[in-house]
């Protein structure tokens, strides 16, 4: 399902229309810093899960290039004026790629107080960032498609060029919420400019997607509505996504209509600890994206050696402030219950 | 009932911040099929979706609105109970950085021959989506106050409208309601072709009802019954027989909410009495009531006269369209009279 290494002629990178020469050095740069510091950030939590340092990990190594792309991409703010996100666990490299620190996410893997995300209460990977329109997120593999359409009318009704973004897997494409999206989105009563994405891993779990689904591609599905755009990616390419991301980002922020956007991606780690978090050997984005600018010249090998150390260095420093924080007090569990307070006669003492 | 939730939700669009009231059938030209939403300048039809419905409400509060989204029948809210918990637990979820003040309305209970799929109650499900306040009006003034507060809340609403009191006329008026027949002239729309119809409102106010907060109905020193919904009015009538025939002066709390539900009042009734009947239409299988009841135990055993009771619908996958399976299902007036008499006679 992935993209294996591509073999490029020397003609074609050298063409004016290079992608990657398009894109420019200091964007790439940007694009394979960020990407590694998701992927340490990702590798850190697997290692957190294994060495009792947290609880259970799941996440998005081997999405980077697609996800750090679509960060870069958003318009990131607060309020309809400003791009909402529908994410799902996959999504460290989009909130990296916003600006979210990676020691936030830290304590939420550690479940310290501190955790800005859910004060400890929710898995790693699960975000919510009002200051950048990151709506809370849940481990239900669809209900973001859902809650998408909500933010969605809201934009529709604002004058704003702002958007929302939902993003989830191929296996959540066969739940109705997926589908409940692309109706809404479409209704001709009030159509809603959502950027709809499914990151296809080619699994649902331990089952894969080819032989649970027989559609061709999952971006077909847009076939069904007159005039919507729908594509499939090569989410593992720096400079596929971001041109595909550029192109479906500007005709819904223009047209304020859905666009349905299907990038292909490699699942590194499997699905999750469950099923133990080991190396898959599939194609690896970020090796990718470092063979592309060598190739080209844009980049040495002591660039990336110097990334990488930097990246580490600053997660070690990260991992070193979420690993003093204390835990939650247990009687926290009744903060935000409601949000205006807990009535003193609610039921506190679980049963008799 | 439906011409309050209607008046409720004109006050909401006008001066609450309602910007967003859909659904199923919602918008014109039927205003709903119980009509509570005829009329409305911001209401409007939705796919026959209810996960999409309520996601859509879900995203439009976080987006920062306030919306009232409708599930036509409770009966159809199972489908999309994971959206409802999800509303209930994202502010918990969130650290609280993220609030939710959306309300969703849909009729509930039976008494209108609405068969297997049109006459199921939810308070037990909707009392377990901890973080969701959960309403119930019996009459249409409490109908009135419950939308207001709701609306206000910033917390997610499920508001129960008991669809077999929907059509029917309270004995208080809303501040602001004009006779029966001005406020017919004036709100409801007309059969044949409404496209040019729209509605006049009368000058209503910010009348609220406190969430959490019960109506004493109907005072009395030698019994309790709480009741909510449906049951209420039935438990209402009881009550004054019986104290106007001499048989027992029987106070009738009406809770209202159910989450947060008032405890405070159901204890100082029980307290007074010493003998309770928790009355709702709800299966008795994990019924509402008895978390109520456990708790009674727990806290004023020792106050108890007489063991606590419970009246409730018969636990059976459905309510038979027939009028003798719904009625043997279903508590009536004279289960409550049953019970009530029992509950008096029976010596401490």
């Amino acid at each position: 399902m992935a993209r294996m290494p591509s073999v490029k002629t020397s003609a074609k990178i050298a063409s004016a229309a290079d992608p990657y020469k398009k894109l420019g050095a200091a964007k790439l740069f940007k694009v394979h810093e960020l990407m590694v510091r998701a992927r340490l950030l990702e590798e850190r939590f697997i290692k957190m899960s294994k060495g009792g340092d947290g609880f259970f990990w799941i996440g998005g190594p081997g999405e980077e290039a697609f996800n750090a792309c679509l960060g870069l991409q958003v318009k990131k703010g607060r309020g309809v004026d400003h791009d909402f996100l529908h994410l799902h666990y996959r999504s460290a490299a989009v909130v990296l790629a916003m600006g979210a620190r990676p020691v936030d996410a830290l304590r939420q893997m550690r479940s310290v107080a501190a955790d800005p995300h859910s004060k400890g209460r929710n898995f790693v990977n699960h975000y919510a960032i009002p200051e950048l329109n990151v709506v809370p997120m849940s481990p239900t593999i669809e209900t973001q498609y859902a809650t998408s359409i909500g933010t969605g009318i809201a934009q529709a009704r604002a004058k704003t060029d702002a958007i929302t973004i939902v993003n989830g897997g191929d296996a959540g494409t066969a739940e109705g919420d997926f589908h409940s999206c692309l109706v809404w989105a479409n209704r001709p009563a009030l159509p809603l400019p959502i950027l709809i994405i499914v990151v296809n891993n080619g699994w649902g779990i331990s089952t894969e997607t080819a032989s649970q689904h027989g559609e061709r591609n999952i971006s077909d599905w847009a076939k069904a509505f007159p005039g919507m755009p729908g594509r499939t990616v090569d989410g593992n390419d720096v400079a596929e996504s971001w041109a595909a991301l550029e192109e479906a980002f500007a005709y819904v922020r223009q047209n304020r209509k859905p666009y349905l956007l299907e990038a292909r991606c490699s699942r590194l780690y499997g699905h999750s600890s469950s099923s133990g978090a080991n190396r898959i050997p599939e194609p690896d984005c970020i090796a990718l994206l470092e063979a592309e600018l060598l190739e080209r010249g844009l980049a040495k090998a002591a660039d990336f050696r110097k990334a990488w150390e930097r990246e580490a260095a600053a997660l070690d420093a990260a991992h070193k402030t979420a690993k003093t924080e204390p835990f939650p007090e247990g009687e926290t569990v009744w903060e935000d219950v409601f949000a205006d307070g807990l009535p003193p006669s609610y039921p506190t003492r679980g049963g008799s | 009932m439906a011409q309050a939730i209607r008046m409720a939700l004109h006050y909401g669009e006008r001066n609450l911040g309602v910007t967003e009231i859909f659904g199923e059938d919602v918008g014109p030209p039927l205003g709903g099929v119980f009509t509570a939403t005829q009329g409305l300048e911001r209401a409007w039809n939705s796919p026959l979706d209810e996960r999409g419905i309520l996601g859509a409400a879900l995203g439009l509060a976080w987006a920062g609105g306030r919306p009232v989204a409708e599930i036509q029948f409770v009966d159809y809210i199972f489908n999309a109970i994971d959206i409802l918990k999800l509303a209930a637990n994202s502010h918990w979820g969130s650290g609280g950085r993220y609030k939710t003040p959306m309300v969703v309305m849909t009729p509930t209970g039976s008494g209108i021959h609405g068969s297997m799929y049109h006459s199921h109650s939810f308070d037990s499900i909707a009392a377990k989506l901890h973080g969701m306040k959960v309403v119930c009006p019996s009459t249409p003034i409490d109908a009135y106050g419950l939308m207001i507060a709701a609306i206000k809340s910033d917390d997610p609403v499920l508001f129960l409208k008991p669809k077999a009191l929907l059509r029917t006329k309270g004995e208080e008026l809303i501040p602001g309601e004009p006779d029966e027949k001005q406020l017919h002239a004036m709100i409801d729309a007309p059969l044949g072709d409404r496209v040019k119809w729209r509605a006049k409102w009368p000058k209503l106010t910010d009348y609220a009802v406190e969430i959490g907060k019960a109506k004493l109905a109907h005072p009395g020193g030698d019994a309790t019954v709480v009741t909510h919904g449906r049951m209420a009015p039935i438990c209402l009538d009881v009550a004054r027989r019986f104290k106007s025939e001499g048989r027992g002066q029987v106070e009738v709390l009406d809770l209202r909410s159910l989450i947060p539900y008032d405890w405070p009042a159901i204890l100082a009734s029980v307290k007074k009495t010493g003998r309770v009947a928790f009355v709702n239409e709800e299966t008795e299988i994990a019924n509402f009531a008895e978390h109520l009841i456990r708790r009674l135990v727990d806290e004023c055993f020792y106050e108890l006269k007489v063991r606590p009771r419970l009246l409730a619908g018969k636990a059976t996958p459905g309510i038979g369209l027939s009028p003798n399976l719904e009625y043997f299902t279903q508590p009536q007036t004279k289960d409550v009279e049953r019970v009530v008499s029992e509950l008096l006679a029976e010596p401490a």
